[in-house]
């Protein structure tokens, strides 16, 4: 066991924190919310030259063969900055279901086009009745000769407005929450059929609602085993929701030290309002609740990639409830002490507040995790281990 | 970054396990697991058969008889004895006043007590609190006067653990008054045997005696048991407390409570139902491991961190063992009463005791269960009430 980065991560670790201390301060980010995509294409760009969109994929696909450490890492950096760009959603969760599912030739094709910035990706599989339940897909998806036709509605697909390619799952066989009968497909977002809402998001990110009427794909859309697609989106969803646990660690630490310096700077009853014990205790409140996430994130990175599905469910059931519970505490107790200020859009302590509140709702927030790791029996065995 | 343990610490984790598994009297063991205290005779046994391995003082130098393992492997160690479940080594000894006396202690003073520590034939004890000075401890007043070769101690300490075993006590006190508080403070051994100590119990809320008062009346102490410097005794207690909270955060311990409510939920029936088939109780049981998980990992980070320190200086962020290892240590606590229920309502606090026969009303390991909860509310009192730990924090880490 050993909590020192490697030379080559403190390379990445330094050159990402760079790129967004240099790029990502306050009024550079509401410069690019405002624009059309809501993120910075450039940037993007700046990204793929700095090698983190090829990151976790296998360098005989065109990436860099990096591991959930160095995926944390970079999280953890675009976390600090508030990063707008669609990189949980192209790199992780789409990227993701191509890393874990895609055939050699799927994976040729599309990483280089990844790493190089020039494809943004989406995975449209959520939908509005399955709340967070990943297995409730009533999209359909039917043979039609050699191909198959797709017919349905996904929901909140993160940067789904964006995309050139959708990874679209659909039902084949069985009930609408049957684990087994759902298959993921690449769909082109021109598709005929296709059609998409595109809107922002609580915390300034975009999302798109994506009707499917009868859009035609051909057989070589299928990405993985016919019909064992869920298997495959909850895999990746661990691996997102670790990676959304560093981006929260990465606001949280942001948030402590908007926090602190704010408490040392403000006057009032003629000293610094951080001379107060009791807002001095609540910053501290806002540390421990930081260092545990971290913590848990950690434990979380280290067996997100596990092939133990049980040990895998219950630790990222952990760390999702760790990380709601101390963001939701770090995001109010920070607006608490930034007093009137922390409620201006302004100043860019709320809007820490809002991605954390994001990130608690999204893959299931800290009850719904917290019922997970109940029902799996919590973390410590009843009988020792021989 | 390598964030999982190794085939060599797992396999040692292995061979730790086995020995405990071997080594540990099964009587002792039990009591442990059912939440009675052990005796004076059961602790001394046990420290001596660790030590008879070399195992007593893990961290230690190896000149005194350390293992040399590193910070990871005495992790390791220590979680495993306290989910054997096994009895620590004194901590008194062996990881308050052992260690002051091997940073600043001088040779003679090495040579006569670190070995009679290590094997537990002294017991220690410590006079730290009085009482005008809890959380401010600086203010302590007990007074040590030079005359000729010894210093003459007057004065009162309160909450001394286990003072009524205690063959020997580290003691703070002042030897300049007029120096600026923290300035005038020494730290000197005493043996109790001296004329002018006396021990008086208190008697805590549970019902049980632990701590005491040790009263100092003219007691005559060889110079030769000061430790360091004098006036410098502030240093070497900042030193031991911050040695202290590493340790307090007492993951395994949790871990094995939390074993134990398992056991005992799914044997206790509220109703038709198993105390553990009741949803709201699991998952207040799951929010407690997910804190003990972070709180694992987070001691894991402060142990590893310990090579980037300076020697000797404790690292600020252990304050967070101490909050959270606390305030999960009571939360767990709270569960286990809360699983015995009614059973625990009755107070017999002889069962358990040497000699006592009678058989318990209702079932027997119902009868440590309320005790241990309302003497858990110490745990985030003393090494520094948990506020302290935020103050320190405040100022060690956050700046203000």
């Amino acid at each position: 066991m050993d909590f020192d980065l490697t030379d080559e991560q403190r390379l990445l670790k330094d050159s990402v924190d760079r790129l967004v201390a240099d790029r990502y301060d306050f009024e550079a980010r509401n410069a690019i919310r405002k624009q059309p995509e809501g993120f910075s294409r450039e940037l993007w760009a700046q990204y793929a030259e700095l090698g983190i969109l090829g990151l976790p994929f296998a360098e005989e696909d065109g990436g860099f063969g990096g591991g959930a450490v160095e995926t944390m890492i970079v999280m953890e950096a675009l976390g600090r900055a508030l990063a707008l760009e669609p990189y949980v959603a192209t790199v992780i969760l789409a990227g993701g279901v191509l890393r874990r599912a895609g055939s050699a030739a799927q994976r040729q094709e599309l990483v280089p086009q990844i790493a190089g910035g020039e494809r943004l990706l989406a995975l449209a599989h959520g939908e509005r009745q399955a709340r967070y339940n990943l297995a409730d897909v009533a999209t359909t998806a039917q043979k039609d000769g050699d191909g198959w036709v797709l017919h349905g509605t996904k929901s909140t697909v993160l940067h789904g407005d964006a995309a050139d390619t959708l990874i679209v799952s659909a039902r084949v066989s069985g009930g609408q929450q049957d684990a087994d009968g759902v298959t993921l497909f690449l769909v082109p977002a021109d598709a005929a059929g296709l059609s998409r809402r595109g809107y922002p998001t609580q915390d300034a990110q975009r999302a798109a609602d994506i009707t499917l009427a009868n859009v035609r794909v051909g057989a070589d859309a299928v990405i993985g085993a016919p019909g064992q697609g869920i298997e495959v989106v909850r895999r990746v969803v661990d691996e997102t929701i670790a990676a959304l646990c560093a981006e929260a660690v990465g606001a949280m630490e942001a948030t402590l030290h908007l926090t602190v310096d704010y408490l040392k700077t403000r006057t009032q009853f003629g000293r610094p309002i951080g001379n107060f014990q009791t807002l001095q205790h609540q910053s501290v409140d806002i540390f421990v609740a930081l260092e545990q996430a971290r913590s848990m994130t950690m434990y979380a990175t280290m067996m997100a990639r596990s092939d133990d599905a049980a040990e895998r469910a219950r630790a990222v059931a952990a760390a999702k409830v760790q990380i709601g519970r101390s963001g939701r505490l770090a995001g109010q107790k920070a607006i608490q002490l930034h007093g009137g200020v922390g409620m201006t859009q302004e100043y860019k302590v709320g809007h820490y507040f809002k991605r954390l509140t994001i990130i608690d709702l999204m893959f299931g927030d800290a009850d719904h995790h917290l019922a997970i790791l109940a029902q799996l029996g919590g973390l410590i065995a009843t009988e020792k281990a021989a | 970054m390598e964030l999982s343990f190794t085939a060599d610490e797992q396999a040692f984790r292995a061979e730790v396990r086995e020995f405990f598994r071997t080594s540990l009297p099964e009587p002792i063991r039990k009591k442990l697991e059912s939440g009675h205290h052990t005796t004076k005779e059961e602790l001394v046994a046990w420290q001596r058969i660790l030590n008879k391995k070399g195992w007593a003082v893990p961290h230690w130098p190896v000149e005194w008889g350390g293992t040399g393992w590193d910070p990871v492997r005495q992790y390791i160690f220590r979680e495993e004895l306290m989910m054997a479940p096994a009895p620590e080594p004194l901590a008194f000894n062996v990881s308050m006043c052992g260690p002051v006396i091997i940073a600043f202690g001088n040779e003679e003073q090495k040579k006569r007590f670190l070995p009679r520590m290590a094997n537990l034939d002294d017991w220690w004890c410590q006079g730290f609190s009085e009482p005008g000075a809890g959380s401010d401890l600086a203010s302590l007043k007990t007074t040590a006067k030079r005359d000729g070769d010894t210093y003459v101690v007057n004065g009162q300490k309160t909450w001394t653990t286990l003072a009524q075993h205690a063959d020997w006590i580290f003691c703070l006190v002042r030897t300049n008054s007029g120096a600026k508080q923290q300035e005038g403070i020494s730290f000197l051994l005493i043996d109790m045997k001296t004329p002018g100590i006396t021990v008086r119990p208190i008697i805590t809320i549970e019902g049980g005696h632990e701590v005491n008062e040790v009263f100092f009346d003219d007691v005559r102490v060889p110079a030769e048991n000061l430790v360091g410097q004098e006036n410098r005794g502030w240093d070497y207690a900042k030193f031991l407390l911050g040695n202290e909270r590493v340790g307090i955060a007492r993951v395994g311990a949790s871990k094995e409570r939390i074993r134990r409510i398992k056991q005992l939920a799914s044997v206790q029936r509220d109703g038709d139902a198993r105390i553990i088939d009741n949803p709201r109780f699991r998952e207040k049981l799951a929010a407690v491991e997910v804190e003990l998980k972070a709180l694992e990992m987070t001691q894991m980070r402060v142990v590893a961190n310990i090579k980037n320190l300076e020697k000797g200086k404790p690292d600020p962020a252990s304050s967070i063992l101490k909050i959270k290892g606390s305030e999960i240590q009571q939360a767990t606590t709270e569960l286990l009463l809360e699983v015995v229920g009614p059973d625990a309502i009755a107070y017999q606090p002889e069962q358990g005791e040497a000699g006592w026969n009678e058989p318990a009303v209702g079932p027997d390991w119902a009868t440590t269960a309320a005790p241990n909860y309302f003497n858990y509310r110490k745990v985030s009192i003393y090494g520094g009430s948990n506020e302290i730990q935020k103050n320190i924090i405040a100022k060690a880490i956050l700046g203000f």
